[in-house]
Formats: C-alpha cells, sequence, structure tokens
C-alpha cells in the first residue's frame, strides 16, 4: 500500500511537471492586451449571407427561444422575399444553444469562425450572453440580442435591442408612483437579472417614497413558492414586484392564489410574463400587470402586418410577445444598418449604426451609435379574459437607453 | 478467456498494450490534431480531452475500484472554479476586484479570493483543494462502508448541493451565469490562436499523463487490490486488508483528475458555470465512461470524447431534434454492449475461429 501511494504522488507530480514543462514551451506571450482580432472570414462574394440563429432548442428554455427563432426565421423570409439585404439573399445558419452558457460560448464560436456568418441573432438569459461576449469580441463578429435584460453593459460587438433597465424597471416603477402605490413586495428567481433589477427598484424606491416590505429569491428551477408567498400574505403589499423567470412563475403564481391572494388585495406587477406565458399560469391571471416594450395588442400598422404574418405562417393560435418582436425587429435594423454602410464589415456597420431606425410593430426604434441600445417606449400592461394585456399606461414618447443609468442621480452601482 | 488459453502475444498486450494504446492516443491528438483541425475544432477537441481527464479518473473509482462516483461535477467544479477565480483576478488586474462583483455586489471581495491571485498557489489548489475533499468526505462515507446505490446516491446529491450552492452565492462565485471573460491564461493572451493550441496541448499532455497514472496502477499491488475489492470485498478484509483505504486512494486520485479537467475546462471553454458541474454534467460523464467500457484503461477516455463529438456533430447537423438522438444512442449502448465500445474488439476476437486465432497470433 504504501509504495503505491509513493508510486501515486511521484506519476502526479510527473504529470504536473509535464503539464509545466508544455506551458512553458508552447505559445507566445504577447504584452499588448488587445484582441489579435484574426481577419474577417465572412464571404460577401456570392448572391447570398450568411446569418447565424443562435437560440435554444433543447433545454430548458426551448419554450422560450424557439418563439424568437420562428420571427427571425420569419424576417429573414420577408427580407428575402424583398430582395435581400444589399441584394443578397439571407442564408440562415441554425444553431442550438442548448440552454447551455458554454454551448452557446462554442456554437456562436463556430458560427463566428468557421461558418464565418456576418452576425449571429439570439441568446435568452443573461448567463448567455455573457457567455457569449467574451467570443464576439475576441473575433470581432457580431451578435443582436433580442431581450431585455439587466443593463450595465455595453459591447461594441452586441446589439441590444429588447430593454435596458430605464425602459422596463423604471417605467414600471414611475407606473406604481402614478397609482399612488406605498409598499412593495419584491419576488424573483436567483440569479444575476432580479438581483440587479432588484438592486435598481430598491434606490428607486426610497427616491419614490415607497417601502420596501420584503424581498425573496428562489433559484430558476425552482417551483416551491409556499413559504415565500406566506411572506406576501403577512406583508400586505400594495403591489408585488415580480422577477421570477420561465417555469417557476407557475409556481409562485399558484401558491399566490391559493394562499387567497389577488389583484384586488396585492396586485403583481411581472417583467417575463408576456402573451405565450399567461395562458400557461394554471391559474386566471386577468387583471394582473406587466411592463414590456411591445404588447400583441399595440396598435400600429406595422404589428397588424407582423401579427398577420406571423399568424399565417405558424398558425392563428400562436400569439406573438415582446421578445420576439424585438428580433424580427433586429433583423430589419440589421439589414438597416448594413444598408447605410453598404457594407457587411463588422466596422464600418458601427460605424453606420448610429441613429439607423425601423418601423417596428411596437413603433419607430432607432440605434443609439454609443451604447448600441435602441430607444423604445415603455409599456404597461393589464392582462384581460383573453389573456391579451390592454395597454393602461405608457411612457412619454421613446425612451433613450441608458444601460448604466448615468442620467438618474439617485443611482449608486457600489451601494447594496 | 482462462489463463492457460491465453497466447503469448495476449500475455504480453496485457501489459504493455496498454502502453501502446496511450502512445497512439498521444500521437493523435498531440501531433495529428493539432496539424488538421481548424482552431475551432482544436478547441472543442481541447473540451473533450478536460471531459476525458475527468473520466479517466472515473474509470479508475468506478471500473476498478466498483464506486460509482456519479457527482464528480463537484470536484470538476473545484478545479473549473480555482482556476476560473485566478484568470478572472488576472483580469482584473492587481489590487483590483473582479469586474461581476462590482456589477452584482458591492465591489468589495471576500478573503478567501485573495491567495487565488497568486499563480502558484492556483496550481496548489487545484490538486490539493479536491484530495483535502474527496479524502474527508470518502473517509466519511467509506470508512461506514457505504457501498452500490447508497454512494451514488449520496455523490449525486452532493453534485446538487454543490450547483444549488453556487448559484445562491452570485457576489461571491457569480451565481448562475458562472464565471466567464478570461482574457489571458497566465499571461498569455488567449484571443492569441497560437496560445489557444498552447492550452489545448496542456489538456491533451495531462490526458495522457492521466492515462499513464492509471496504466501504472493497473499493473501495481495496489491495482490488483483495488479489482479484488471490488469483486470480493469481504475477502479483501477477510485477508487482512481494509478496504476503506484502498477505495479511498483511487477515490481521491479520481477527485485530483476531475479537478485538474475542470481547471483546463475553464481557459479552453472560456466559462465555468453550475450548468458545468452539477448533477446532469456529472451524470454526463458517467454516460461516456459507461459508452466507451468502464473497467478498460483507453475506454472512459474514448468515451468521453466520443460524447462531447456526440454532442457537438449531433447538434450542428439537427439543431431541433439531437437530444433524441443522443438518449437513443444511449439506450441502445447500455442495452446492447453493456461493457461499453471498448469490449467490442475482444469479443470480436473471440469470436473468430480458434484456428485463425492461433495462426495469427503466431506470425505476428
Amino acid at each position: 500500500m504504501s509504495t503505491s501511494r509513493t508510486r501515486l504522488a511521484a506519476s502526479t507530480a510527473a504529470a504536473l511537471a509535464a503539464a509545466l514543462v508544455l506551458s512553458s514551451c508552447g505559445g507566445s506571450k504577447s504584452d499588448d492586451g488587445s484582441a489579435a482580432a484574426a481577419d474577417s472570414c465572412v464571404d460577401t462574394s456570392g448572391d447570398t449571407i450568411k446569418l447565424g440563429f443562435l437560440n435554444s432548442t433543447s433545454g430548458a428554455m426551448a419554450i422560450s427561444e424557439q418563439t424568437v427563432r420562428d420571427s427571425l426565421l420569419l424576417a429573414a423570409k420577408e427580407i428575402n422575399a424583398d430582395g435581400g439585404i444589399l441584394g443578397k439573399q439571407i442564408e440562415p445558419v441554425e444553431e442550438d444553444g442548448a440552454s447551455d452558457p458554454a454551448v452557446f460560448a462554442e456554437k456562436i464560436g463556430k458560427l463566428l469562425t468557421s461558418d464565418c456568418v456576418a452576425a449571429v441573432f439570439g441568446g435568452w438569459t443573461s448567463a448567455s450572453r455573457k457567455a457569449m461576449l467574451p467570443v464576439v469580441e475576441g473575433s470581432n463578429g457580431l451578435l443582436f440580442y433580442p431581450v431585455q435584460y439587466e443593463g450595465l453593459e455595453a459591447s461594441e460587438n452586441i446589439y441590444y435591442t429588447g430593454a435596458t433597465t430605464n425602459q422596463q424597471i423604471i417605467p414600471a416603477m414611475d407606473f406604481l408612483a402614478s397609482k399612488g402605490v406605498k409598499t412593495l413586495f419584491l419576488a424573483g428567481s436567483d440569479y444575476v437579472f432580479p438581483r440587479t433589477a432588484n438592486k435598481i427598484i430598491k434606490q428607486y424606491a426610497a427616491e419614490l417614497g415607497i417601502e420596501i416590505v420584503g424581498e425573496e429569491y428562489v433559484p430558476l428551477d425552482s417551483d416551491d413558492w409556499s413559504t415565500q408567498v406566506a411572506k406576501i400574505v403577512k406583508a400586505k403589499p400594495d403591489f408585488v414586484f415580480n422577477t421570477i423567470n420561465g417555469s417557476s412563475n407557475v409556481g409562485f403564481i399558484k401558491a399566490y392564489y391559493e394562499q387567497g391572494l389577488g389583484p384586488d388585495t396585492s396586485p403583481i406587477i411581472s417583467v417575463s410574463i408576456a402573451e405565450e406565458e399567461a395562458p400557461a399560469m394554471g391559474k386566471d391571471v386577468t387583471g394582473q400587470f406587466a411592463a414590456w416594450n411591445y404588447f400583441q395588442s399595440v396598435e400600429t400598422p406595422a404589428n397588424e402586418a407582423f401579427i398577420e404574418a406571423f399568424q399565417a405562417e405558424y398558425g392563428a393560435d400562436r400569439p406573438t410577445s415582446d421578445p420576439m418582436e424585438a428580433a424580427y425587429t433586429s433583423l430589419y435594423l440589421y439589414k438597416n444598418i448594413v444598408e447605410k454602410a453598404e457594407s457587411f464589415d463588422v466596422d464600418d456597420v458601427n460605424a453606420a449604426s448610429d441613429g439607423v431606425s425601423f418601423d417596428a410593430p411596437e413603433g419607430t426604434v432607432t440605434i443609439d451609435g454609443e451604447n448600441h441600445h435602441i430607444a423604445k417606449t415603455g409599456l404597461i400592461g393589464r392582462i384581460n379574459a383573453e389573456n391579451q394585456f390592454d395597454v393602461v399606461w405608457s411612457s412619454e414618447g421613446p425612451i433613450e437607453p441608458d444601460p448604466f443609468l448615468e442620467g438618474y442621480d439617485w443611482w449608486d452601482p457600489s451601494a447594496e | 478467456m482462462s489463463a492457460a488459453r491465453r497466447t503469448p502475444l495476449a500475455t504480453a498486450l496485457r501489459g504493455w498494450g496498454g502502453l501502446l494504446g496511450i502512445a497512439l492516443l498521444a500521437l493523435a491528438l498531440l501531433v495529428v490534431a493539432p496539424a488538421v483541425l481548424s482552431d475551432f475544432r482544436l478547441g472543442n477537441l481541447g473540451k473533450y480531452c478536460c471531459w476525458a481527464i475527468a473520466a479517466v479518473g472515473i474509470g479508475l473509482a468506478w471500473g476498478r475500484g466498483g464506486m460509482l462516483v456519479m457527482g464528480q461535477g463537484v470536484f470538476f467544479g473545484i478545479g473549473g472554479y480555482a482556476m476560473a477565480m485566478h484568470l478572472k483576478l488576472e483580469a482584473a488586474g492587481p489590487g483590483n476586484v473582479p469586474d461581476f462583483m462590482q456589477l452584482y455586489g458591492d465591489g468589495t471581495m471576500p478573503g478567501w479570493w485573495e491567495p487565488f491571485r497568486s499563480g502558484a498557489f492556483t496550481l496548489v489548489a487545484i490538486v490539493v483543494l479536491p484530495a483535502l475533499v474527496a479524502l474527508v468526505l470518502g473517509y466519511a462515507i467509506l470508512k461506514r462502508r457505504v457501498r452500490g446505490a447508497y454512494f451514488a446516491i449520496l455523490n449525486q446529491a452532493l453534485a446538487v448541493t454543490f450547483a444549488t450552492l453556487l448559484v445562491a452565492t452570485i457576489k461571491q462565485t457569480g451565481g448562475f451565469n458562472g464565471l466567464n471573460s478570461f482574457p489571458t491564461f497566465f499571461g498569455y493572451n488567449l484571443y492569441d490562436p497560437v496560445n489557444k493550441q498552447m492550452i489545448y496541448s496542456i489538456a491533451a499532455g495531462l490526458l495522457i499523463a492521466c492515462l499513464l497514472v492509471v496504466w501504472h496502477l493497473g499493473r501495481s499491488r495496489f491495482g490488483e487490490l483495488l479489482v479484488a475489492t471490488r469483486d470480493a470485498e469481504e475477502r479483501v478484509r477477510f485477508l487482512g486488508h481494509d478496504p476503506a483505504n484502498i477505495k479511498l486512494v483511487a477515490f481521491v486520485a479520481a477527485a485530483v483528475m476531475a479537478s485538474i479537467g475542470g481547471a483546463m475546462f475553464a481557459p479552453i471553454a472560456g466559462i465555468i458555470s453550475p450548468s458545468d458541474v452539477n448533477a446532469a454534467a456529472s451524470i454526463l460523464l458517467i454516460a461516456g465512461v459507461a459508452l466507451g467500457g468502464r473497467a478498460s484503461l483507453l475506454g472512459p477516455a474514448l468515451g468521453a470524447i466520443a460524447v462531447g463529438y456526440g454532442q457537438s456533430a449531433l447538434s450542428e447537423s439537427f439543431p431541433n431534434h439531437w437530444s433524441y438522438f443522443q438518449g437513443a444512442l444511449f439506450i441502445v449502448v447500455i442495452l446492447l454492449i453493456p461493457a461499453g465500445l471498448a469490449s467490442l474488439p475482444p469479443r470480436l476476437w473471440a469470436a473468430l475461429p480458434r484456428r485463425g486465432r492461433t495462426r495469427k497470433a503466431a506470425t505476428a
């Protein structure tokens, strides 16, 4: 036994030594911190241009991300029927992110460096975006990210076509203040978006004179909310701010109604429940609220055309929602930037992007070339009996994106 | 095949055939692959190698030692997070705090992060931390003679706990997002393809080294004892050995290998998050080992590489339905070849007519 142990130790030491030798002899050390990005391999000589669509079609997020894939494919089909981008037909290259950040990182690498797509569209969770960010920056590629998120980010290589916090969270708080809400309970999933959103909510609530009477988190994959909801019952807040994501909402809503709460006692305002999710809650959620930048009920000519085209393609029973609209919009925005730049080159695209706009289903949106976000109108909807949202409040026109909340003097990023 | 019938070639192969196999694998991974694969494919292969390193350890603990280690994600995670913490601190620069702590927390760093600024400390921690954890856990579990399904369930529960803990400690470990964005690896720019190739070579080299360790253990007296403990624990105890100690060594070795795999996974994949170390990730590692053949020398490593490659290739070809194919493949292998793909060549060999076999052996 003892000799074997010594041998094991010796072998392990030998393995480590081998690793050190290998690490010292390979590689080139570069003091230059900047990315040694390879030259773009995008082929722009043919009649087609390759674009990557990277969404999870398997795993926990598939149910949401598949809807984004559907609207991206619809937009590509429409643009192709209309003559393509700069006269080139879009050739979609589809990949599955498998609801796993490491897979997103692998697949966006494949799309950018192996398939040589001109841009990638997709991602949903913040984890997937954070995982793709270093890859897309390292290869100087382009990513269009279509989901509302926690802000505090602005990459040269990413365009954010969903809302940042000052276009969704802050308008929701303004709405609550306008309703005379005095006490607020925070319920969220335990990850970056709810944590950051609640940090902003708490600081803004102090400014607005709203008291936070509770703050509870449950892991993303957990459905058990009974203990936390009991605390809501006890605290009797004027409103519940819900930053729960995904199917965990079903468990929350179930516990909420079963413990006797309802829109008349402590109504909920959600930031992740849209047309797609509302009918899947297992309870009648009529009268509850949600903050978005697009609802299927928005009355614009572009939205009418979008819904008609979408339902013609995928079935009359399919609802449209904010992330789907943001994804649809992102492809058209890309087309408009490229046609302004008259080039697919990333640097040319970035130089041309400022001020590019599109008459989106949600209304006209415009890109901020500085932070790569888009100006969007904040909307509050109330769920009706058809699981559609009646718009009950709207910001005064599109809100300029401010991902780092630099224009809000109550915001202190280093405070708890 | 009984000892009496064993041909001279087979006897020779038993000792040195393993080494030949390792040499062939080394040639394929270290010479052929870098020459023929694109940077992107080579990076993927590097990821599979990291899983393979953990799989080699599982082969030792499960295949030879009979311990169904269903929670190797924990040790994979210890190594992965240790390395990732160092790389985050390296990216932040001396005296600075990693970016995510400013984003999600109050911009202060917990004290236990501080030692990971040192590269040397990190390298030592990658080996010593999992060894200590495995020693304490293994001692508690194995001395109480916890075996079989109970051992597996305990391990699995450990992986669930570990992932839950990571998700809940967003300010300390990045939570659900994990740790990512590593621009450099011990000073080497990770955006540079030459350096990417270098870290691939380190991972492949470490895989070969771990295989050599297991090959060596298999030939040693310890290896015999380990297999004996797996097959008849009470008899080994009766002969005066403590089976718990024997199994403990294999358990610790497997933990260290998983940790080394995780440590290389972080810079190659560019991310380590709870979904890389949770129960599902642990089971996928086991699946690779089962596919390749848990008791063979090269089976676990090749199985893990095959599972990794299968995932990438299937999901690229069928982005909408690939997970069904993967599931079907596992079912087919477990049903038809329970001893794994590595058991196929000997079975085919045994199926050959006996005369042909001896002639072949004689000419060899």
